[in-house]
């Protein structure tokens, strides 16, 4: 295993985050890839981190028919074809302070890959640190990848467990306060996405993703985040819980700040989110700013 | 290609050398594309806020349309400005394809491009449909400017 950053031993897991530094001294190491991954999926070919290899969120995760990941042999295909074996050490980064990136690490959480880590600060760090980017995309060697089984229970939650969850498993919504309340079904300056309902769903907090970030799109200190999360947001001590947005990748920055930062045990993101509770047909919602309660049984 | 042939002759080049290409090289092409998005004119280059912003994209992006001489009809020569923020490559691609394909065109033949512009480039496979309906708005926003331009009285 790649050795870790040190400068991140307040958080619970500090190995899961590297520094900019960190990864322009290590990226050369044969057991180290380093994935860049984007909202927009054109921005790796603009200019990237040497060595850096470019994964698509959208054409190599998600299966290009079922609202789905794709399956164990797909992905480990996917994964050998980047040089990626069992034990390489997986660095992840990205724009929009590491959105996609946190979703393409969620993604392989799923799939059991051990060493996966998040460059602190993506794309945008980097960049503003004035570091080499190049338009050469480089060679890879493909290697074996095992085909392993997704785990869809202990970082995912589907519809039913959210359903089943409500009232007593603590839920964190992650999107922006207007599409909360359910005044409207995107972040301002998006378009409109094809949701029936805005709202939230009952009991869920609200805890917009960009307060984990700073402004150079780092993440806020130890203190600062159990202060927004513990306190405000009224975690506490829980050992559960569930985070969402509109299709899971917004809830995925969240997830990794949950589960890897704060060290809360189970932690699990619902990645139909928004899209898929805001249009199904007879699942509970709430309007406004309050949660709301968790509806009877 | 037959059902190209009501696109002007710009546009319905583009077309071609998209539908020519296998999926990873569209999208090469399409940074190409946004490399070569024209720089704004003077007069709207730092004042985007006297151009139109485009919401309905993923990003940033401003666009002003003009009308070349006289008088506003549907023969007038339209120009059409565009800026979106190098960080947003996939919307600068849109819109140079926009920009490369209809300036300096005619209100009549603007109007007259098919609504599905979009899909004809063939990139629902590579790209989201909220990048898609992106590329739609910008094409039904420059319409709608210049439908307000010409417009008769």
């Amino acid at each position: 295993m790649a050795e870790t950053s040190t400068e991140f031993a307040e958080y619970a897991h500090p190995e899961k985050l590297v520094s900019t530094a960190w990864v322009a001294e290590h990226i050369g190491d044969e057991d180290v890839v380093v994935l860049e991954s984007n909202e927009d999926t054109l921005l790796y070919s603009t200019g990237h981190i040497p060595g850096a290899v470019k994964i698509d969120w959208h054409t190599e995760l998600n299966d290009p028919v079922t609202r789905d990941f794709v399956g164990p042999e797909a992905f480990a295909e996917l994964l050998g074809s980047k040089g990626i074996g069992p034990d390489t050490t997986v660095v992840f980064y990205g724009d929009k302070s590491n959105w996609w990136a946190a979703y393409a690490l969620w993604v392989f959480t799923l799939y059991g890959h051990r060493d996966t880590r998040l460059m602190n600060g993506g794309r945008d760090k980097w960049i503003a640190e004035g570091r080499e980017t190049t338009r050469e995309v480089p060679s890879v060697t493909p290697v074996d990848y095992p085909v392993t089984d997704r785990d869809d229970t202990t970082d995912r939650a589907a519809r039913e467990d959210v359903l089943a969850a409500l009232g007593s498993t603590p839920l964190i919504d992650v999107r922006s306060p207007k599409e909360y309340t359910g005044e409207t079904t995107h972040m301002d300056g998006y378009p409109q996405e094809g949701t029936l309902r805005g709202g939230h769903i009952p009991t869920a907090a609200s805890v917009p993703w960009a307060k984990a970030a700073n402004e150079d799109g780092t993440f806020k200190s130890r203190a600062e985040l159990e202060a927004i999360y513990r306190d405000e947001a009224g975690l506490g001590e829980t050992d559960k819980v569930i985070a969402y947005c509109r299709i899971g990748e917004r809830s995925s920055h969240t997830w990794f700040v949950l589960k890897h930062l704060l060290g809360y045990e189970d932690v699990r993101n619902y990645d139909g989110s928004w899209t898929e509770w805001g249009n199904a047909v007879r699942v509970p919602i709430v309007m406004g700013d309050e949660p709301g309660q968790a509806p009877q049984r | 290609m037959t059902e190209n042939t009501a696109l002007p002759t710009a546009l319905a080049e583009i077309v071609d050398d998209f539908t020519a290409v296998p999926d990873p090289e569209k999208l090469e092409l399409l940074l190409e594309f946004s490399d070569e998005l024209p720089e704004l004119p003077a007069r709207y280059d730092g004042h985007e806020e006297e151009m139109e912003q485009v919401v309905e994209c993923q990003s940033p992006l401003f666009l002003a349309v003009e009308i070349e001489g006289e008088p506003a009809g549907g023969q007038s020569v339209m120009r059409l400005f565009i800026t979106a923020p190098p960080e947003a490559p996939t919307t600068r691609g849109f819109a140079s394809v926009l920009s490369q394909g209809l300036d300096g065109l005619t209100a009549a033949e603007i109007l007259g491009v098919p609504d599905d512009i979009p899909n004809r480039l063939g990139l629902a496979q590579a790209l989201t449909p909220l990048r898609l309906r992106g590329m739609s708005a910008m094409l039904g926003r420059i319409k709608r400017n210049v439908r307000d331009l010409t417009a008769e009285g």
